[in-house]
């Protein structure tokens, strides 16, 4: 009787509580046209839109309607950056998510330091789900899920195109080089989206509005305990070599002969 | 100073990566040691031992590397990889899955998608889609490092190293393969291909793929799309070429109804020969064309097959 009523219990709570967690990235906004600065330190920020990092969209949204689905019950949205990036935090609540954490700093860290003080947010928060972008469109490193899942004990389910949660698991299909896998992972578990996951939603004003009173916390990256000394440093950033523009053929006819002929390709 | 390089494969081949990942190697300098991991990869590693340059093939064969899952396969790389000053994977979807795992667990950066090596700790690195072009230098004493392979030459076959077996078996228990559905195709991959002809969001439908289908055998083609093509649903995923999907450098890329925005630029600028051919001539993609031309697909792509 003890054992069964232990039982119920057990399952009600997984079912009535399903917290994910979905960090998220200030990065330059993707139609943004980059440009390097000229003493060739970094790629020039000033004055740039920035916005969320698209993956990082595509993750929100995959969070927002698993709460529509009845599956999760609440999601909560970390961003690591300057003050800056609470905007972000901001869109990210306007489309649905119910609160989040600022992480404060103001260094460049790299994956490896984002990954290490996401690992410590998982500790204090207990999601079943974490949900990341699979790489930012800015160092397009694709790593930090992978890490923090690695650091957590967490299984992994990348690139993600499809996310079905069910019983304790989640199925993931991954977009792969050969085409699509599906694996099941047992949660918590955490999930690096793709970009044919969703489309994500507008927010309408009366949502913007709405997320401008849902709680953010502030928290100093130096209060984790975390080290947060790059091991990697940049000698240099220069603009990719610029391809010479080439000629308009007139047809079919002359577009065979130069490839024949001037370029030998075919 | 040795290294360890993940052989790219498919459980039945070798991939044309795994011999520019040695190019990429040699370039760090030191002995290189060649890790085939999968099931039943017998063949395979005979032939990993035949690329030139490589002092070792280490084998590990078991059904638990038979899918390549992140878990175990990060496992055993760990595991074996203490050893070395550097461990490199090709900066595919298998070597981006496992690879972060292994730098995160050995407390380490990881140098992703390499263009070029200029010493045994700085490497160069594109980002903002291709736009920058960032040299960085590690303090770590492992590198960990994902190569971009279509930036470094294949490796010459003339080699005949050993082979050793490994028995360690990693198991993750909380991930488990349910499926897969891989592409079939008589054609080349893209990744290997010497020439390519893409469609974008002009093909309309996929259907009309078909135009493309007959040009490709003239030329031994590999076919491959831009992102707005496959989220319409006209080809599968795995035929993406961008930012996100493939990165490619063949001898010539024919992009037909493809407008050139910079994530699908990302993925193909570095190709030798870059043929355009769209009916819009102010499309971005005719800035990096070799040669455009401007016409209605529909129009050319019979006429083109016809005369190759
Ligand atoms: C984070 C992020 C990542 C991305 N990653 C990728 C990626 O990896 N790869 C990628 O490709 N895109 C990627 N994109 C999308 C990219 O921004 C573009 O939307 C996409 O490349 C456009 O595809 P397209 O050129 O086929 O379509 P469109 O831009 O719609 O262009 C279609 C072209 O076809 C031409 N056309 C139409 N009809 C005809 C005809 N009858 N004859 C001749 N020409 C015709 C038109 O003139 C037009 O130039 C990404 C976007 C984001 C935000």
């Amino acid at each position: 009787m003890i054992v069964s009523r232990y039982y119920i219990v057990k399952r009600l709570s997984i079912e009535v509580k399903m917290k994910i967690l979905v960090p998220v990235k200030r990065a330059i906004d993707y139609n943004v046209k980059v440009r390097v600065k000229p003493d060739n330190s970094a790629v020039d920020l000033t004055n740039t839109k920035m916005s969320i990092n698209p993956f990082c969209e595509i993750a929100v949204e995959e969070a927002v309607r698993l709460k529509e689905k009845g599956v999760a019950t609440e999601i909560v949205v970390v961003s690591i950056g300057d003050k800056a990036c609470q905007e972000q935090i901001r869109t990210a609540l306007a489309l649905g998510a119910d609160r989040g954490i600022q992480i404060d700093t103001d260094a460049q860290l790299d994956s490896l330091q984002i990954a290490k003080l996401l690992q410590k947010v998982v500790e204090e928060e207990s999601p079943e789900l974490v949900i990341l972008g699979k790489q930012s469109i800015d160092s397009d490193n694709n790593q930090t899920g992978q890490m923090l899942a690695a650091l957590t004990g967490m299984p992994q389910g990348t690139f993600a195109s499809e996310v079905n949660v069910d019983d304790g698991k989640v199925n993931v299909t991954r977009e792969i080089d050969g085409g699509l896998q599906t694996v099941q992972l047992t949660l918590p578990a955490v999930v690096t989206t793709d970009l044919r996951l969703n489309e994500p939603r507008y927010a309408s004003l009366p949502n913007i509005m709405k997320a401008k009173r849902k709680p953010l916390d502030v928290k100093s990256a130096a209060d984790f305990g975390v080290d947060l000394t790059s091991h990697v440093s940049v000698i240099k950033v220069t603009p990719p070599p610029q391809r010479e523009g080439g000629i308009k053929v007139a047809d079919v006819a002359e577009l065979v002969e130069k490839l024949k002929n001037e370029a030998k390709v075919i | 100073m040795a290294i360890l390089v993940y052989a790219e494969h498919d459980n039945q081949h070798l991939k044309s990566e795994t011999s520019k990942l040695i190019t990429a190697a040699q370039k760090m300098g030191g002995d290189i040691h060649l890790l085939v991991a999968g099931e039943n990869v017998g063949d395979i590693a005979q032939d990993a031992a035949k690329i030139s340059g490589v002092a070792k093939v280490i084998v590990a064969d078991n059904n638990a590397y038979a899918h390549q899952l992140a878990e175990n396969i990060a496992d055993l790389v760990l595991e074996l990889g203490k050893a070395y000053s550097h461990i490199l994977a090709a900066a595919t979807t298998t070597g981006k899955n496992f690879m972060p795992r292994v730098a995160a667990l050995l407390d380490v950066a990881q140098i992703s998608d390499i263009i070029d090596v200029e010493s045994d700790d700085t490497f160069v690195r594109p980002i903002y889609a291709g736009n920058a072009i960032a040299t960085v230098k590690t303090s770590d004493a492992i590198k960990v490092v994902t190569v971009r392979a279509a930036a470094f030459d294949a490796a010459s076959a003339e080699g005949s190293a050993p082979i050793e077996n490994v028995e360690t078996v990693k198991l993750a228990e909380k991930s488990a393969f349910v499926s897969e559905s891989l592409t079939e195709s008589e054609r080349p991959e893209l990744t290997a291909a010497d020439v390519i002809i893409s469609g974008g969001r002009g093909m309309q439908n996929g259907e009309n793929f078909k135009l493309l289908e007959g040009i490709a055998d003239k030329l031994g083609a590999a076919i491959g799309a831009s992102r707005a093509a496959v989220d319409a649903g006209f080809v599968p995923n795995d035929m993406q070429v961008g930012q996100t999907g493939k990165i490619v450098a063949p001898q010539l890329y024919i992009a037909v109804g493809i407008s050139g925005a910079i994530q699908h630029l990302a993925g193909m600028k570095d190709s030798k020969i870059i043929v355009a051919i769209n009916k819009d001539e102010e499309a971005p993609i005719f800035q990096v064309a070799d040669y455009g031309l401007v016409g209605d697909l529909f129009e050319v792509l019979p006429e083109l097959e016809s005369s190759l």
